[in-house]
């Protein structure tokens, strides 16, 4: 075939991009080296509309061994253990076949994190519907859950917290992110970095097929009518494999044969090989026709754009070929030498004994296009006056049933039910807390993760919601008693090419920022999903922040559950009773306007600071941090996790009852005081000068404030437990 | 005591059930599916997982595996063999037990705590345990037992059902069967009862930072029979 403009725009390139490339190539590439094109350049390999401004964010810490820009990023623990972690989307393809998109997007997460050396032990996921109206919606949380539990429970890691969120703009657009964490000795972490020159170029694992070809491609495209016609590009997971790739890779790693590794996710071999070699200023040749495959008479161009699942390609020390092939005959995979590395800095294919073709790797890599888009500014909305005379008619006790029935606040045990979160053994918070907790295996040490996204806040005003989300995910770490180390982000938003939703993704990246240079929570590892649109409808920008914290003894790590009869509970923050943007305004008042609350770095820091202060001196025995839904919400989960009820004070000085249970102010916990501790809970709260109310005491079985509210908690668990499951059912 | 569990490609559950075989007492072994034999065991344990990718019948293809021929002898000659989750399903495809294990009722994958009711204490993995109900934890897709009638009448004459799901109190009835099985029945024994297959994972719960700590009674209970 011919290579024309008309080819170059079949492959997602733009005009001007094409007569770059011939212009850096001084000639017309042939259709093997557009496709490797296309690939390299496409928004989710190159980040061209995103890079800009992620180079802004803040990536360094004191227990940050890795930054953005390998597969995962990598923190230290202590002891020489260390954590990789990431999160991506697997968004496109889990929309159009939500089964294999979601199983082949924890296949891809774990493979960056065992590539890196890491044995995976947690795994996390924040997915996102449409309306639980709209027809598709259904059918799509189904497949993705049945797509997650399959992977992840086969492989045995366990799916250890997650976040599931319902809103019309994802009609058209579901989200699914995917999130892992893996443990390594710091001392044996693996790079994709490539050295040295003629090193044999190695491909482990699955056979090459025609499937997954131009997933990235697709990945950068928004979506019309014909969307079912994609089907193809979509890859097909085999966890299996996975498993057993992952405990061959493990253990050819225990030795020092590898040199470089990087596993072939999007744009498959093509990026794998040429990001090796690009970070190692090397060229890198390939014989094509020595890769496995699995269908006959596959062409380069098939091979270069497959992204079949479960491969790795790994630069090996020379003379280590037949000791690395042992281990992978062992678990029977594909093990095949089809490169070396060279002094030429091109990537060179041969096929057939031919060269099909020849590119400098910079032309791929560092001369890929970098954009700066116009962008737009949201301004902040106006604080609604709301009539507060109008409340009157609702009663509080009815308003709580609505809200914990709400599809985002109610309970997700019918889909972490499905996934195996106990595998392991060292799951000791389930899915369901504020975060998910796995010991670190054989220490007294234990990891905690979250993943939290606002997509309201964050279409409100991005810059407030970019800030939220991180203190948000600080909050909940904090709640388990975990001291907040690190993030990683995914960052959903519409098409980059719309000065809207370019502005959303800017102003959401610089709340971002802002918040976790404040809070030294910074990101190591992240991943940009633009262009989830369906015939120009964008979904609301969702940025995912995956949150990452240590406790240094697990036993004193912190649930929601009330405890005790007779302990005191605490608010500690200010409520001053924010309802814009909060549940309340949306499911009692039909309000969707105005602000999303004010995020005070300052209070976040130093609450979050006493909460954990507090946690590590055993003066506690149950936390849970206030957030959707307010006080209220908030409680009510507490009490039923526990089986106890609540017997709320006389609230003095209170302006409005309604704002303060439903507001969703931001830096406030919850938490539940023995009254031996009290004492010195209340010196650590002055000490910190934090604002805090008495709440009430943990008493009965029912939630009673004055004479407005008096719910027995099963009457409360009901509205909590089952909306899912029913909806699911009918 | 000694004990060997068997690794299969796709076993997932390994380390978990040689961690909690250690911490109890018992010294234990790795063996690999494609080893010839077994080293000298008391006991003999194949663990949860995804055998082979379980893209057959579950356990299938692991009960083809060049290992399990000297499982199947070890078992007739009495040895001691405990299968847990893949484990059970592999013990019914090798014959060493009766009865399939098929998709689970409402076709979800669960995972959950569930209480099982102890229904035979005549073997040496329940002989004198304190409890009648145990707190275990499940983790399946195909997990719904069935058999013919005969079979069920068979292991019902011997006594051969070990566990069965039940509630906090030890009903059983259709609200406390996770998965469908008939009879409600977690694990069944051999004739012999020295073969033991159940679906929920006792190495799941040995302390009390767990979903629960009545796995350890468990344990603890096979090494002190075997004293």
């Amino acid at each position: 075939m011919e290579v024309t403009e008309a080819v170059a725009i079949d492959h997602g390139l733009k005009k001007e991009e094409f007569s770059k490339i011939c212009e850096l190539l001084k000639r017309t590439p042939n259709l093997t080296e557009l496709a490797i094109f296309s690939a390299m350049w496409n928004e989710h390999c190159s980040y061209k509309s995103s890079r800009k401004h992620l180079k802004k964010m803040h990536t360094k810490g004191k227990q940050v061994i890795q930054g953005p820009g390998e597969n995962a990023g990598v923190i230290d623990i202590g002891d020489d253990d260390a954590i990789v972690f990431k999160i991506e989307s697997h968004n496109h393809p889990s929309f159009i076949e939500p089964y294999q998109g979601a199983a082949t997007g924890v296949g891809g997460i774990m493979r960056d994190v065992f590539t890196m050396g890491a044995r995976p032990i947690a795994n996390l996921n924040s997915i996102h519907f449409g309306s639980p109206q709209h027809k598709k919606t259904r059918n799509l949380l189904r497949g993705v859950v049945k797509g997650i539990g399959g992977y992840g429970n086969c492989i045995g890691v366990p799916t250890i917290a997650g976040q599931t969120t319902f809103d019309e703009s994802y009609n058209g657009n579901i989200l699914v992110n995917a999130m892992t964490l893996g443990l390594v000795n710091k001392n044996k972490i693996f790079y994709s970095k490539a050295a040295g020159l003629d090193k044999p170029v190695i491909y482990v694992g699955s056979k090459t097929g025609r499937d997954g070809i131009h997933g990235a491609s697709m990945a950068s495209a928004t979506f019309d009518d014909k969307i079912e016609e994609k089907k193809p590009t979509v890859q097909v997971g085999d966890p299996f494999t996975e498993k057993l790739l992952l405990e061959a890779c493990l253990e050819l790693m225990a030795d020092n044969s590898i040199i470089a590794i990087q596993d072939m996710g999007a744009a498959g071999l093509t990026s794998s090989s040429i990001e090796m070699a690009s970070k190692g200023n090397l060229g890198i040749e390939l014989n094509l026709s020595e890769v496995p495959c699995r269908e006959e008479k596959m062409t380069p161009y098939e091979i270069m754009l497959s992204e079949s699942q479960e491969r790795m390609l790994i630069v090996l020390e020379k003379g280590k070929e037949e000791h690395a092939k042992k281990i992978f005959d062992k678990w029977n995979l594909d093990f095949a030498v089809i490169g070396k590395t060279t002094d030429t800095k091109k990537i060179e294919l041969i096929f057939d004994n031919k060269k099909v073709a020849e590119i400098p790797i910079n032309l791929l890599a560092e001369n890929a296009p970098i954009y700066d888009r116009p962008w737009k500014k949201t301004k902040l909305p106006q604080k609604l006056k709301f009539d507060k005379d109008e409340f009157k008619s609702l009663k509080l006790s009815d308003c709580l049933k609505k809200i914990l029935s709400n599809s985002n606040i109610s309970d997700k045990k019918w889909i972490w039910d499905q996934y195996d979160h106990t595998v392991m053994g060292d799951t000791i918070q389930k899915p369901g807390g504020d975060a998910g907790v796995v010991r670190v295996h054989g220490t007294n040490k234990a990891v905690a993760a979250s993943v939290d996204s606002s997509a309201l806040y964050c279409f409100s005003h991005p810059l407030t919601g970019g800030k939220q989300i991180v203190s948000e995910s600080y909050r909940n770490l904090i709640s388990v008693g975990a001291k907040p180390i690190a993030i990683t982000n995914c960052l959903n938003f519409g098409n980059p090419e719309k000065e809207k939703n370019m502005g959303e993704f800017v102003e959401c990246v610089e709340g971002i920022t802002e918040a976790s240079k404040y809070l030294d929570f910074p990101v190591v590892s992240g991943n940009v999903s633009f262009y989830n649109e369906t015939k120009d409808k964008g979904i609301k920008p969702t940025p995912t922040i995956g949150g990452v914290g240590l406790i240094s003894d697990y036993q004193k790590m912190l649930t929601m559950d009330f405890k005790t009869e007779g302990n005191l509970v605490y608010v500690i923050g200010k409520t001053d009773g924010h309802l814009d943007q909060s549940i309340f305004a949306r499911e009692l008042l039909n309000e969707k306007k105005g602000p999303p609350p004010t995020v005070n770095l300052f209070n976040e820091k130093n609450i979050g600071e006493t909460v954990l202060d507090l946690s590590r001196k055993n003066l506690i025995v149950s936390c849970h941090d206030v957030s959707l839904g307010g006080i209220l919400t908030a409680l009510s989960k507490m009490c039923i996790k526990g089986k106890k009820g609540i017997k709320i004070n006389s609230l003095k000085g209170l302006t409005n009852k309604y704002e303060y249970f439903f507001g969703e102010d931001q830096a406030r916990y919850i938490v539940e005081i023995p009254k031996a501790s009290l004492n010195k809970v209340n010196d650590i709260l002055n000490k910190y000068s934090v604002h805090f109310d008495e709440l009430g005491t943990v008493n009965g079985q029912s939630i009673v404030y004055k004479d407005d509210i008096n719910l027995p908690i099963e009457e409360l668990a009901d509205a909590h437990k089952y909306w899912l499951k029913k909806y699911m059912d009918s | 005591m000694r004990s060997s569990v068997i690794i299969f490609p796709g076993s997932n559950c390994d380390r978990d059930m040689d961690v909690a075989l250690k911490k109890f007492g018992f010294k234990n072994q790795m063996v690999w599916h494609n080893d010839q034999s077994i080293p000298k065991s008391d006991l003999i344990v194949l663990p949860g997982g995804f055998s082979y990718g379980d893209y057959l019948r579950c356990g299938s293809i692991a009960s083809k595996s060049k290992i399990i021929k000297s499982v199947i002898d070890f078992a007739n000659s009495g040895g001691l063999v405990l299968g847990i989750c893949n484990g059970f399903q592999i013990l019914t495809e090798t014959g060493l037990l009766n009865g399939i294990l098929q998709q689970n009722k409402f076709l979800n994958f669960i995972c959950s705590n569930v209480y099982v009711k102890v229904k035979d204490k005549q073997n040496k993995y329940f002989k004198d345990l304190k409890k009648d109900v145990l707190e275990l934890h499940i983790a399946h897709n195909e997990g719904n037992y069935f058999c013919s009638d005969d079979e069920l009448k068979s292991l019902e004459d011997n006594n051969q059902i070990a566990v069965t799901y039940c509630g906090i109190d030890g009903t059983e009835n259709e609200t406390t069967n996770p998965n469908g099985a008939i009879k409600n029945i977690a694990g069944i024994f051999n004739k012999n009862k020295n073969v033991l297959g159940m679906m929920p994972h006792p190495e799941r719960m040995i302390d009390k930072y767990l979903s629960g700590e009545d796995g350890s009674l468990f344990f603890k209970n096979i090494l002190d029979n075997f004293k």
